[in-house]
């Protein structure tokens, strides 16, 4: 089903290459919780290469529902003055590890039928992939029949073998945290998303060719939408240069 | 990893110091045309993106998935966007000459333009983050030991909001190319960092930005690695003289479409209400 606006070809993807650690990475990023906040978990895990050694130079970020399912429309995720906004940035160290301090997201409402299984979307950048990969770390069920349940009856988990099926799947840890590894290649690859939405509308040429060389023009404003390198934050700048402005991205020495 | 990495295993290190770019322009030639065959005899989709695997970058080859991605629908989580506003940033970010004692060395610019979704519809009020080496083409970062200088006000970190019709702008120094170890002088065009957020999730886009001309184009397995030539033109600012100032700075357009994963691009369907 068409809505009869033009589709416009996508502006490609490109790596996020060595050098972001002193400019995307910034303070408490990872931590969208404060810590000792009631049900604050924390997320953990390493992303792997092929040869299964550990990727020094990735980003993760994450985006989720809070605890009830819902999913806030809140600023403030650069300051972190204390308001969770779902949302969280984190470099790999060197040995390939991210952790977020965050709330549990709680299943969320469907337009139809039951809740969805509870699930923090996961985006990955590093230097040799060529364009992000998206991903999922869906909650254990813990032992409770009902998340079991939403898990066992979810109908993109059921389409998955087995063993790719459990790459997505977090891990409780005997401290009560959250594991979950990102293998890029090879033995246990994670199940990277597309996330495709299929549902078009039609592209005049004009538009595709005016997008061609790099400008749109007289695209009408529709509706508002709705609703090498280790990146090592507290060494990646060098010193004798300049902090950035106030609020600015870290330089944190 | 490092291809000059001793830890590396054979296949990334290989003779990466031996390498010429002659052999390494042999094989984007080689992949570049077996999409052109794949096109002209119709049973290949037009790409709007880079190929995961693309060999002539070296970092590539052991940090591509091999397995197909996986189609879901997305949730609700994910037809969603983190929300940011004016107290996220500082009011100096978008201008990267400001702020750091003095002024830059280099050609000053305006870098402009609109991000929309693949509707067109403005994306308001959204975050855009740049990043960038200096004029030298020098990164503000302790794994870049190019032998050029550290320019001392310049740090090559912006942020900005776009505005209601989804306008952001940026004043900065034209980087300058740098070269990296992927073969023998090899080299970077000239480029700017972007990282970008859309209406939902799933337009989560981190690219560069390039400029128009650049004889390191064709050279560049990064660019290359995008392997329709009129998604690769999408990646290149135009100049822009209503963006240019008097006796102050020359500016570039650069407009972006933000419109979901998919890497392939198919003809919408006619006949569909």
């Amino acid at each position: 089903m068409s809505d009869g606006t033009p589709r416009l070809r996508p502006t490609p993807g490109q790596t996020v290459g060595p050098f972001f650690g002193f400019a995307l990475p910034y303070d408490r990023g990872h931590e969208l919780v404060d810590p000792g906040t009631p049900g604050a978990v924390r997320l953990h895990g390493r992303v792997l290469d092929g040869a299964g050694r550990p990727v020094p130079d990735a980003l993760l970020e994450i985006w989720h529902a809070d605890p009830s399912g819902v999913v806030v429309r809140r600023t403030g995720a650069m300051l972190r003055d204390g308001t969770f906004t779902g949302w969280g940035r984190a470099a790999t160290d060197r040995e390939g590890g991210f952790w977020f301090r965050t709330l549990e997201p709680g299943p969320t409402p469907s337009a139809s039928g039951p809740r969805r299984p509870a699930m923090i979307a996961v985006a990955v950048f590093a230097r040799g992939l060529t364009d992000r990969l998206f991903t999922r770390a869906y909650l254990p069920d813990d032992g409770d029949p009902e998340r079991a349940a939403a898990l066992a009856r979810d109908p993109f988990l059921a389409g998955l073998e087995p063993e790719r099926r459990a790459t997505l799947l977090a891990a409780r840890e005997p401290d009560g945290s959250l594991r979950f590894d990102v293998r890029l290649q090879g033995e246990g690859e994670t199940v990277f998303l597309d996330l495709g939405q299929g549902t078009p509308g039609h592209a005049p040429p004009e538009a595709a060719d005016d997008l061609a060389h790099g400008v749109v023009r007289g695209v009408a404003a529709g509706p508002p939408p709705d609703p090498l390198d280790l990146p090592d934050p507290g060494g990646a700048v060098l010193s004798g240069v300049p902090s950035p402005p106030s609020r600015g991205v870290p330089p944190r020495a | 990893m490092s291809i000059h990495d001793p830890q590396a295993p054979p296949e990334v290190r290989r003779d990466a110091a031996t390498e010429s770019q002659t052999d390494l322009s042999t094989e984007i030639r080689a992949r570049h045309r077996a999409y052109r065959d794949g096109r002209a005899g119709g049973g290949v989709p037009e790409e709007t993106g880079p190929v995961r695997d693309f060999a002539p970058y070296r970092s590539s080859l052991l940090r591509h998935p091999t397995k197909d991605l996986r189609h879901a629908d997305p949730e609700t989580v994910e037809l969603l966007a983190p929300v940011f506003g004016e107290r996220d940033i500082g009011p100096l970010e978008a201008d990267l000459t400001a702020a750091h004692g003095g002024e830059p060395i280099g050609e000053r610019i305006v870098v402009a333009g609109r991000v929309v979704d693949g509707a067109g519809r403005p994306v308001r009020g959204q975050l855009v983050e740049v990043w960038q080496a200096n004029a030298g083409g020098r990164y503000v970062h302790k794994r870049d030991q190019h032998p050029a200088p550290i320019d001392p006000h310049f740090t090559g970190v912006g942020r900005t909001l776009t505005d209601d019709d989804g306008w952001y702008r940026f004043t900065t120094i034209k980087p300058g190319p740098y070269p990296w170890k992927n073969h023998v002088n090899a080299w970077r065009p000239a480029h700017i960092h972007f990282s970008l957020f859309g209406t939902d999730f799933t337009q989560r886009t981190v690219t560069q930005m390039y400029f128009p001309g650049d004889p390191l184009f064709a050279l560049d397995p990064i660019y290359q690695s995008i392997r329709d030539p009129r998604a690769r033109d999408r990646l290149v600012a135009v100049y822009d003289h209503s963006l240019t100032s008097h006796e102050w700075s020359t500016g570039y357009r650069w407009d972006i479409v933000l419109s979901g994963t998919s890497r392939t691009w198919s003809e919408p369907e006619d006949g569909d209400e």
